[in-house]
Parts: C-alpha cells; sequence; structure tokens
C-alpha cells in the first residue's frame, strides 16, 4: 500500500492515545464495576434525550449537518493554504504562531513560554489537545504546576484519576463520590459539604477564585481557528474558559491543526451544531473568540502552537481523513451500546467511545493501536447523531483492514482455524462426518446443560465459557452447541435413505 | 521553529497528493441550504428572546428606555449591591436614582482586578443578541468596556435594545466584526459535570438580569 511507503515521511504521533492493554481486557474490568455502570449508564441517557429534543426543535438539522460535513472537507483538502492564512493574520494581529512536529515538541515549546514568564504555575481551560499530549506531566518534570479549572477536570485532578469522557472527562464518578473528592483534597471544605451538585460546584468556585485573579500565565487548546481572521474560539459553560482567557498575562494557546474553520461566516454552522450535540442546549453559557492582542483588554502576550502529531499521517488515508472533522461533541459516546457499558477508561486514550476508536489508531498508527477499531458493534447509532456526518463505521472497517493487512504475513490461530474450516467444507463426506464428531463430543456437555439455562441471559443450547484455547472465541461471545441431530439425518430417518 | 512549520508543510503536500493540484478551498462545494433568517417581526422577535433567555434561568425584564434608571435601581436594591461598575461610555440615565458607589471604567482608568472582586454588580449593553438561542453577544464597543468587567463581579445586569436583536445565528454573526473579542452569554454561569445535570452558577456572574428595551 501507497500508505505504508509513506510512513517514514509521515510519523505518527504520540501521547495518551493507546490503551496499555489490548480494550477486551479493559473492558472486563471496566464492566465488572457495577458502579461504574450505573453512573455511567444514567448521565449517558440523561444526556441522549436532552440532545434528541434540542436536535427536534431544529428544521434545518440536516441542511447543518451537511454544511458542517462540506466546510470540513474543505478544510482537509486545502490545509496548508488555510494554515498559512490563519498564521498570517494571527501574527498580523499580535500574536505568535508556533509549530509542534509532535506531542514532545508542543510540549517543550509551551513549557520554554511559560518559563520566561517567571512563573511557575498556570491555570488551564479544559483541553482535549493538552491531555493527548500529556502537557501537565511535561510542565510537572519543569517544576511547573498546572491547575486545572474545568469542575470536571479538577474533580479527575483532585482524584489522580483519568478522563473517560471528552465532554465530562468525571462523568464516571456520582455526586458522592465527587464530594468524597472534594472533603479529602480541597482545604478548604468541612463536613458541611454536601453531595448537592449547586453546593459542590460553589466549593469549586470558592478553591479556584484566588487562582484565577492571581495566576500570570493560562493554557487552553481552542475549539475553531478561523483562517481568514486569525481568530481562536473557545466554547465552554462555567466561565473558568472566560477567566484563563481574559485574566492572565500571557495566554498559550495548544490548537492541533485540523481546527481550521476558512472563515468567520463559517462559525454559524459550527456554532449551531457543536452545542445542541455536546450539551444538548440551544448555546452554551460562554463562547470567547479573540484575535492576537487587543490594548487594554485580555492578556497582551498570546501564543498560539500549532500541533501536528500524527495529523498529517491521518489526512493521508482518503477514507479515515474524515475523523479529522471530528468537533469533538461526544454525542457518539452518549448513544454506544459499547461506551454505555465500559465507560471511557477502557480505551485507554484521552479520545474514548466511538470517534476515538477511529482517531485514537489513525493518531498512533494501527499498529500500536490495534484493539481499539474493534471496540465496536458497527450499530451506526454514532454515524446517525454525528453532527458533521462521519461515518464511524466506515472507518472502523476500514481500520480493521488495515490492521488485518498489516499482519497478514506473520501465521495467526485464527487464520490457520478457517484454512482447515475451508479444506473440512470443501467436502461433503468430509463436512458430514466433522459435524457428526462435533455432536459426539458435545454430545455430554449438551447433556448437562439440558434444562439448565446456560449463560446468564444468553440463548439457550448456548456455552458461556470454553476451555483456552476456545476461551479466545467465548470471552466476549456465547458458543452455539451443535444441534443433537442435524437437519439431513432427520430428513434420512423419517423418510429414507435419500440418495 | 521554522524547521518545524516546513516539514509539517511538507507532510501536508505529501498526506493530499490526491487533491488536484489546480482545484481551490472554493472549489469544494458547501451547500449553505439551513435558514439564514428567522422571525422578522420586532415585538415577536422580543418575546422570543424574553422566552429563550428565561429558559436558561437568567431573569428577563421589560421597560422603556425612560424606566431604565429605576428599573437597574429596583434590580441593585433587590440584590443588595451596594457598589456597581459600569464602562465609563453607560450614559447615567441608565442608573439614575442609584445611591450606591459607582464605579466608571475606562481605558485610560482600568480599576485593578480587586476592585472588581469586590464590586457587587456590573451594568452593561451588548452589541447584538440572538433570539433563537437567547444569546447576548459582547465586543468590547460602546456601552460594553472591556472582558474583564462583565467576568469578574458576581451580576450582570445587561441592557438590550430592540434594534439590536437578531433572529438567527447566522443573522448575528453577520453584523459581527470578526476580529473584536467577543463574548457569547447565554445564561448565568452553569456546569453539567456532575451526573449531566445542569447547575446555575459557577466561576462566570452567577446572577444575570436582562433588560428587553422595545
Amino acid at each position: 500500500m501507497t500508505e505504508r511507503r509513506m510512513l517514514p515521511l509521515l510519523p505518527h504521533g504520540s501521547g495518551h492515545l493507546a490503551p496499555p492493554q489490548a480494550f477486551p481486557r479493559r473492558a472486563k474490568v471496566a464492566v465488572g464495576d457495577t458502579q461504574l455502570r450505573a453512573n455511567i449508564r444514567r448521565a449517558t441517557h440523561t444526556i441522549r434525550d436532552k440532545r434528541a429534543h434540542v436536535v427536534d426543535e431544529v428544521d434545518d438539522w440536516e441542511e447543518l449537518r451537511e454544511a458542517g460535513r462540506a466546510l470540513k472537507e474543505r478544510v482537509a483538502r486545502h490545509l496548508p493554504e488555510l494554515l498559512e492564512r490563519f498564521e498570517q493574520a494571527a501574527t498580523a494581529a499580535g500574536a505568535t504562531v508556533h509549530w509542534a512536529r509532535d506531542a514532545a515538541e508542543a510540549n517543550r515549546i509551551v513549557t520554554e513560554l511559560v518559563r520566561a514568564t517567571g512563573s511557575d504555575e498556570v491555570v488551564k481551560v479544559k483541553s482535549m489537545v493538552t491531555q493527548e499530549i500529556e502537557l501537565n506531566d511535561a510542565l510537572e518534570r519543569a517544576g511547573i504546576t498546572a491547575y486545572e479549572t474545568d469542575l470536571a477536570e479538577l474533580i479527575v485532578q483532585l482524584d489522580r484519576g483519568e478522563q473517560s469522557h471528552i465532554l465530562v472527562p468525571a462523568i464516571h464518578y456520582n455526586r458522592t463520590e465527587i464530594r468524597e473528592i472534594f472533603r479529602r483534597e480541597m482545604p478548604d471544605t468541612d463536613d458541611a459539604l454536601t453531595s448537592d451538585p449547586a453546593v459542590l460546584a460553589e466549593a469549586a468556585r470558592r478553591h479556584l477564585r484566588r487562582k484565577f485573579l492571581s495566576t500570570k500565565v493560562a493554557v487552553s487548546g481552542a475549539n475553531f481557528a478561523v483562517a481568514d481572521t486569525g481568530t481562536l474560539v473557545v466554547l465552554e459553560s462555567e466561565g473558568n474558559g472566560r477567566m484563563c482567557l481574559t485574566l492572565p498575562e500571557t495566554l498559550i494557546s495548544v490548537v492541533g491543526i485540523e481546527k481550521i474553520v476558512p472563515t468567520f461566516a463559517d462559525l454559524e454552522v459550527f456554532l449551531q451544531l457543536l452545542p445542541r450535540s455536546s450539551t444538548a442546549e440551544r448555546m452554551n453559557p460562554y463562547t470567547s473568540t479573540w484575535t492576537g492582542v487587543r490594548e487594554g483588554d485580555g492578556p497582551q502576550d498570546v501564543h498560539i502552537v500549532l500541533l501536528d502529531n500524527g495529523r498529517s499521517a491521518t489526512l493521508a488515508d482518503t477514507v479515515g481523513r474524515q475523523a479529522l472533522a471530528c468537533i469533538r461533541c461526544s454525542a457518539c459516546l452518549n448513544v454506544c451500546p459499547v461506551y454505555e457499558r465500559t465507560g471511557g477508561i477502557a480505551y485507554g486514550s484521552v479520545y474514548p467511545g466511538p470517534i476515538g476508536a477511529i482517531i485514537s489508531p489513525q493518531l498512533t498508527g494501527v499498529e500500536r493501536n490495534k484493539s481499539l477499531p474493534y471496540a465496536s458493534s458497527l450499530c451506526g447509532a454514532c454515524y446517525d447523531v454525528c453532527p458533521v456526518k462521519i461515518n464511524i463505521p466506515e472507518v472502523l472497517v476500514h481500520l480493521r483492514q488495515t490492521g488485518v493487512d498489516g499482519a497478514r504475513e506473520r501465521p495467526s490461530a485464527e487464520r490457520t482455524a478457517m484454512r482447515t474450516l475451508a479444506w473440512v467444507m470443501s467436502d461433503q463426506r468430509r463436512y458430514e462426518n466433522a459435524l457428526r464428531a462435533a455432536r459426539t463430543a458435545t454430545g455430554p456437555i449438551a447433556g448437562l446443560l439440558a434444562g439448565k439455562r446456560t449463560p446468564p441471559g444468553g440463548p439457550a443450547g448456548t456455552l458461556g465459557h470454553l476451555p483456552w484455547p476456545l476461551s479466545a472465541w467465548t470471552v466476549s461471545r456465547d458458543a452455539p452447541l451443535p444441534a443433537r441431530q442435524s437437519f439431513r439425518d432427520w430428513w434420512r430417518k423419517t423418510h429414507g435413505e435419500a440418495r | 521553529m521554522s524547521t518545524a512549520r516546513e516539514e509539517i508543510m511538507t507532510r501536508l503536500a505529501i498526506a493530499l497528493r490526491d487533491v488536484p493540484a489546480d482545484e481551490t478551498a472554493d472549489q469544494v462545494p458547501v451547500a449553505r441550504d439551513y435558514r439564514h433568517a428567522g422571525e422578522s417581526d420586532p415585538a415577536r422577535l422580543l418575546d422570543l428572546l424574553d422566552e429563550r433567555v428565561s429558559d436558561y434561568r437568567a431573569a428577563v425584564h421589560r421597560c422603556t428606555l425612560d424606566d431604565l434608571g429605576a428599573t437597574v435601581t429596583r434590580l441593585l436594591t433587590e440584590r443588595g449591591s451596594g457598589t456597581l461598575l459600569v464602562p465609563h461610555d453607560v450614559p447615567e440615565d441608565w442608573h439614575a436614582g442609584y445611591t450606591g458607589t459607582v464605579y466608571r471604567d475606562s481605558a485610560n482608568f482600568p480599576y485593578p482586578l480587586a476592585t472588581l472582586d469586590e464590586t457587587d454588580s456590573v451594568l452593561t449593553g451588548c452589541a447584538v443578541a440572538i433570539a433563537e438561542t437567547g444569546t447576548l453577544v459582547l465586543d468590547s464597543g460602546l456601552t460594553q468596556g472591556r472582558r474583564a468587567i462583565t467576568l469578574v463581579p458576581d451580576h450582570h445586569i445587561c441592557v438590550v435594545e430592540s434594534e439590536q436583536v437578531a433572529a438567527t445565528v447566522p443573522e448575528a454573526l453577520a453584523r459581527l466584526d470578526g476580529t473584536r473579542p467577543l463574548t457569547f452569554i447565554s445564561g448565568p454561569s452553569a456546569t453539567s459535570d456532575i451526573e449531566f445535570n445542569r447547575v446555575e452558577g459557577v466561576h462566570g456572574p452567577r446572577h444575570l438580569d436582562v433588560i428587553l428595551l422595545p
């Protein structure tokens, strides 16, 4: 494939993008946690009902989706010229634009910029891309403390936990657990703290207030970067974003190169698609836009770090490149039957759920992330809700194919089994003998199971667990038992010999 | 630094080798069949804005320009606000009758953050409002001041004049200058981070009063 020959020129990205063990193993652990499943189930069902309601009231939703998809295609096909236009406009407006090939380079640039200010702390706006490149760890190694200011990120940071959702990284905690974390980690709380969400939000407000008013440097991402004007856009709810984008002296924004939109007017599409798909609101409480430096209003030292980290490699795949259209709304997570049962941590990437299953392996290269394209039942619910019409099932199947093609030369149990099966099935006598042998061998098991319900919730006459190596199949599927009598045998017995 | 830029540009050129060299961005078709215009009757537009802003649990008040001072004074008194911050170009009529301390913030005499933090309320106008989404847009222009003043105080009173109301998001963006710093405000600060339940009041102003003028 041409794609593989290009690899040395198109390096993949690194960061928090691939699970250390394969997805099924991590999913098994997650599925065993009934509290986690209950939390995620409740939250995803709440949001998906709200989303359906606010999307239903928009008559031109399909036209908006199509415009969003087309605009993102325009951007993908003409990224170099649009990036140049963005750089030129942002620079003219007083921002300094930096370029980072990968996570390490972006972390180095941000660390040096913070050091140059003399500050040893930064406040952060919730940002997927800085989680992707693990910026907080890099800053910590340089002696700089990063304070997450989004409520959910704050919860995860205080608990030293992991993010489990794109929009609400703390979705796997319920209010009681959050109350416990605050009580344990926030010095200014006492036992009067209740688990009422309003009380918890108030505690977060008090906890961060002084940080907002005193910290000199902020780090953000961006939802959109407007090529024509050099403008960055951040959508948020709490006002922590506004605090970080307005009050500090220095603002450093890390922006994936795919975040470009051509013109300011094009935001009219995305400002309608994103809030309804994401928080299920007509509009999110706060959206901020800024263009370089404005004298006397907001940060006077403005930096933008444009990041590749595997995005150009993703762009090289003409089927897979549509994943770069993602506007990080997380609607696909909330409707996914797999995500609903495993939660986000099982995916081992900052991008979980259906979209994560196609973005993460493309950023890292499928070879380093083989299991995620299989973390889906291909039901297609994700495609239906995607506000920019990313055909996630199509890309999943494509990536599975890519993974199999990449391993075609190596022996595998599955391939050996399939080859044997082909040999058996190519001859009628061989096939009938094999079936009879299978019935004989499984007869005693079938007898044992007779009258008993087999795997919990599964259909009768199936096996939930087989011994190794067949367990590779039954770990996540039920294996049917052969019928006691084949149709042919039954026919022969009741109608006499046919031949 | 420039080497990273050049390398990324080279990578992109390789990645996009399937795109014809003579194709321009504008040649990639974008069908804009979605709605641009909405309700045009000014009275109905104001009603829609009223309804949608109220949905976010912001308080909406209707009065005439003559009653504006009295309405603002009543809202400040109800909240017990002893200090009010206004951008220097807000007419004094807007808070006529208010007897608390008024700070007038300007580019030449900006108040320090500590003062903003101690101020009870802030009173501004806006650039544009979006009826369908219940959104106010501030662009740091006339009667709006710099961004920090509508953020740090806990109570924001925003005055909207009827001719500032656009029906749809596309109509609103067409009236705005994308190079100015813009703040889109849809209700008071809120979060959905705990079990996806919306709770009003986190870091931004927890109380938003919107006054609609005919």
